[in-house]
């Protein structure tokens, strides 16, 4: 492959000549992505703790997404870490359309890592839609545009007339057609478009072949036959197999173990301490200067390499190691006490006011109806189904890794900084990853393979034990509200304070709360009451806290909508209207309705598109109807939340048995995601599955500790939803509107909660104000 | 020690010990990736394969115990990925991630073979062993029903079949 000479310096599409025959198109990174992501600014990135988005800033480096080649094949590369959220599929679908091609023709590529060529390679945050929307399909339409003016010169034809389906270009006047293949020696010579041009010749929505159809998984042949695809099937030559044993406390360091006799095992290689040698700060989540947030951390341990992984593991379970617990093995770290702490510290003053608006208490004493109320959520576990591993080479002063981090380059510093080599000698394989949920924001495993190999000379497949993995999570951080809110007489919301008791160092100022534990001051419903307070208040933790599918959200919809139904039921009004009514208040001097809402990505709360979602979602589920055909003991529930800048009303139907036995008959989700659903397919799996993943959590996940140390450790005491537990029918909607589409993956999980819940209260009047449901005595029927 | 196992119709020799699980075996020996570790403990059924035509974890059955019996594993479902419940899965688009659907298929297909036409509340039964993390149960269950539509059972290719 030779690049072409230097272009137009407005184009930043590139053109090159592939060996063979052929031609490659490709974007320069840092400009293509500017405009993709024009206007949408990345603001709130930082709030929800997102695991060091954004990455280096890519440098002018050409990369290649479309490769014609003679034999009518369209290559085209997917640049994001897929972890099952369909991004493999739907990146390329974006390019393909605009191309004009037909998807049976295109072969899918994933590319490596390369901060210098790509932006914007992460899983996180359900950024891929909104980052790649517009330069994705500027690429392709800038190949197809090219393609069409170098017909009209090689038949002589007004560029106008020139028209492309399925990979040929027509002359249809002429009865003149070819393949794109036979163009491609012509358009090395050519000047690439510039983005303006390419954008007028975006395609027609109404045109659209493979945008907005559903297209099965890229890897469904792969996955159906039990093809290797995911990185624990990943194998090198020369491989060893490893596993680590940490310690029982976060920040355990090693005091004695039976090294000899490990070594003697059966199929052991080699066994030795990974000394972890720098301050132990960072772990519990907190962002040291000049480090990048959350990227991982490396944890002291016992690393075991041997033949395959079934001696390391058998191996393992031989060893008798002593540990310094340090500092966070005490009693106060323990579940129970971080609870009755947070009580403690709900009576006294608040460590730091978030925003304060009017005046709540004066507003309280005022209300017709008033409610006081106190919930909780534990911390909980992401529990991707495939255990954290990574393969790694580490030779001659290069380390090359295989992960499916959903922030590879986030591994980079991490092993630079632990093995002492540069960054640039280290490569990083993008490979399909069994579930994400953020997990995979952190690149501890990565930095543990590569340390392993280092110090075993072996290329190793670092494989964690289910119990490894419940118990060094980052998890989703549990806290505790403190809530009061009034009503007046008509049902309008006057007032509304929260003191939210978090995780993080109490005395730090400004407050410094413990990764994905704090919300912002313009948090839903800040925009929408007069008299509005949010006080936030932390206590030391002594585990890692990080990003779980909707950071913040997963935990504060069911909290905030879970308030507003007792609001509602306490006003004596219908929980549709009263939420319908609330987003139609209004502030004497509305602030700037900018903020998170989630990870907001600067977009503001918009209250029309949340009462289109409410609406849309009653009419689905004939709320008014069915709330009072319904049985006794069924109740229905309704909640919404916006976050990563979609909008999701649900409604749940649930069954209460006597002896607090539920099922989850049916649940509707309503959702405006903008103006394109790319994949449907994808799309409803993804919200189905968030609403289960949802139902899940808040029934049975809890991580709870006693003296520091974790006390879950498989999923017979952490569990998962199952086929029969499970909800049997998800109806989803998408209430189309002219925004540039957003993601997904995230924003569908939050108000299942809260819906369900609601639901529960309908049917029975208990009102759950504490997760899991499994400790108030609910299981599934 | 060396034992002689039967997977997908096929004959290998292994020299391991008698307690290595007959996962561990086909995915760090054999070299078979397709079935899945995830809890090491019969909990998620990620590690499904038919032992004598029935579903079960390969992460708690010992080498030692596996004898002469037949094993299938993912990789010997069909030939070709035309096993009804491949096509099901593919036609119905049911993973997310896909860890989990090598055992998903497993356990359905044997649950196929032995019910051509489960109910729903036949494949709650069956197919609650099997964790699925991403939460696709409502597409399997649909593909499920699918497969069994299709005519030809599962039965015929619940065991050696890759050698047909
Ligand atoms: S790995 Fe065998 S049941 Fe989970
Ligand atoms: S598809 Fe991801 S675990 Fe089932």
């Amino acid at each position: 492959m030779t690049t072409k000479k230097t272009l137009d310096r407005r184009s930043f599409l590139r053109v090159t000549a592939l060996a063979g025959g052929g031609v490659a198109f490709g974007l320069i990174g840092k400009d293509a992505f500017a405009q993709g992501r024009g206007g949408r600014g990345g603001g709130g990135r930082g709030g929800a703790g997102g695991g060091g988005f954004g990455g280096p800033a890519a440098p002018p480096k050409v990369e290649n997404y479309i490769k014609i080649t003679p034999d009518g094949k369209f290559t085209i590369m997917a640049k994001n870490p897929e972890v099952g959220q369909g991004v493999r599929t739907m990146l390329p679908m974006l390019i393909a359309e605009e191309l004009d091609v037909d998807w049976k023709d295109v072969v899918i590529e994933q590319t490596d890592v390369d901060p210098s060529k790509y932006a914007g390679q992460i899983a996180g945050g359900s950024t891929a839609t909104p980052q790649n929307w517009i330069p994705m399909r500027q690429v392709g339409a800038g190949a197809r545009l090219m393609l069409r003016q170098a017909a009209a010169q090689m038949w002589n034809k007004p560029e106008s007339e020139i028209t492309t389906r399925s990979g040929k270009v027509y002359h249809e006047p002429s009865k003149q057609s070819a393949p794109y293949s036979q163009l491609a020696s012509k358009l090395e010579s050519m000047t690439p478009p510039s983005a303006e041009e390419i954008e007028k010749n975006f395609k027609d929505p109404k045109d659209y072949k493979i945008i907005g159809k559903s297209t099965v998984n890229c890897d469904i042949k792969a996955i159906i036959a039990g093809k290797p695809l995911f990185t624990i099937d990943q194998e090198i030559p020369g491989m060893k197999f490893a596993v680590y044993q940490k310690g029982p406390v976060f920040g355990s360091k090693v005091k004695t173990w039976n090294e000899a006799e490990i070594k003697k095992m059966p199929g052991i290689v080699d066994a030795f301490v990974v000394v972890k040698d720098q301050p132990n700060t960072p772990f519990i989540g907190y962002r040291e200067e000049g480090k990048p947030a959350d990227a991982g951390d490396l944890q002291e341990g016992i690393a075991i390499v041997a033949d395959s992984w079934w001696y390391a593991q058998s191996a393992r379970k031989k060893l008798q190691a002593t540990w310094d617990e340090g500092p966070r093995a005490t009693p106060e770290h323990s579940s129970t006490a971080y609870a009755a702490k947070a009580v403690e510290i709900s009576k006294g003053e608040p460590h730091s006011t978030t925003r304060k608006d009017g005046d709540p208490d004066a507003a309280l004493k005022g209300a017709a109806h008033t409610v006081e109320a106190a919930y909780a959520y534990p911390f909980i576990s992401h529990a991707d189904l495939e255990p954290q591993n990574c393969t790694a080479n580490f030779k001659d002063g290069k380390c090359e890794i295989w992960s499916s981090s959903q922030i590879p380059t986030g591994a980079f510093g991490l092993i630079a900084s632990n093995t002492g080599i540069e960054q640039s000698n280290i490569t990083a394989h993008m490979i399909r990853g069994g579930g994400g949920f953020g997990r995979r924001l952190y690149n501890d495993y990565a930095v543990e393979a590569a340390m392993i190999s280092k110090m075993s000379g072996h290329p190793v497949k670092l494989v964690w034990a289910r119990e490894d993995d419940l118990a060094n999570d980052y998890y989703r951080p549990g806290g505790f509200h403190f809530l009061k809110g009034g009503v007046d007489a008509s049902g309008k919301v006057t007032a509304w304070a929260d003191h939210f008791v978090t995780y993080g160092a109490p005395k730090s100022m400004p407050l410094q709360t413990s990764s994905a534990a704090n919300i912002g001051p313009t948090e839903f419903p800040q925009p929408f009451i007069e008299n509005y307070a949010l006080y936030t208040s932390a206590q030391p933790v002594a585990i890692r806290t990080g990003s779980l599918r909707a950071p913040t959200s997963n935990a504060l919809a069911f909290v905030v909508q879970s308030f507003i139904d007792e609001l509602a039921h306490a006003a004596g009004k219908d929980p549709v209207q009263f939420r319908i009514d609330l987003l139609a208040q209004t502030k004497p001097e509305p602030p700037a309705r900018g903020g998170r809402g989630g990870f907001g990505f600067g977009n503001a709360f918009n209250a029309s598109r949340m009462t289109g979602v409410t609406k849309l979602v009653a009419q689905m589920s004939d709320w008014n109807n069915r709330k009072k055909s319904l049985p006794k003991g069924t109740g229905l529930g309704m909640a919404f939340h916006f976050s990563h800048s979609g909008y999701f009303a649900e409604v749940a139907e649930v069954k209460v048995e006597a002896n607090k036995k539920i099922k989850v008959n049916k649940v509707w989700v309503a959702a405006d995601i903008g103006r394109q659903i790319i994949n449907p397919s994808m799309a409803n799996n993804e919200a189905q599955g968030a609403v289960i993943d949802g139902i899940s959590a808040m029934m049975f996940q809890e991580i709870t500790l006693n003296n520091g140390r974790v006390q879950q450790s498989n999923f017979n005491n952490y569990k998962l939803i199952r086929m029969a537990q499970a909800v049997p029918e998800v109806e989803v909607q998408y209430l189309t509107s002219d925004n540039n589409p957003t993601g997904l993956g995230e924003p569908a999980m939050p108000p299942i909660l809260p819906a369900v819940a609601n639901a529960i209260f309908s049917a029975t009047g208990d009102r759950v104000r504490s997760l899991p449901l499994k400790n108030s005595g609910y299981d599934f029927a | 020690m060396a034992y002689t196992l039967t997977v997908n119709g096929k004959k290998s020799t292994v020299d391991v010990p008698a307690d290595m699980p007959l996962l561990w075996v086909l995915r760090d020996v054999l070299k078979m990736h397709g079935t899945k570790f995830g809890c090491g403990i019969g909990q998620c059924r990620a590690c499904t394969v038919h032992v004598d035509g029935k579903a079960q974890p390969s992460c708690q059955l010992q080498i030692s115990a596996v004898g002469n019996k037949a094993i299938t594993t993912i990789e010997g479902l069909s030939a070709d990925g035309t096993h009804p419940v491949q096509r099901a899965w593919e036609q119905v688009d049911v993973p997310q991630c896909g860890y989990c659907q090598a055992g998903q298929m497993m356990a359905a297909s044997a649950l196929l073979a032995a019910k051509p036409k489960p109910t729903d509340a036949d494949i709650d039964q069956a197919m609650s062993y099997n964790l699925c993390r991403c939460g696709t149960y409502i597409r399997i269950r649909q593909a499920i029903h699918l497969a069994a539509s299709m005519g030809r059972n599962g039965a015929a290719h619940t065991t050696g079949s890759a050698a047909q």
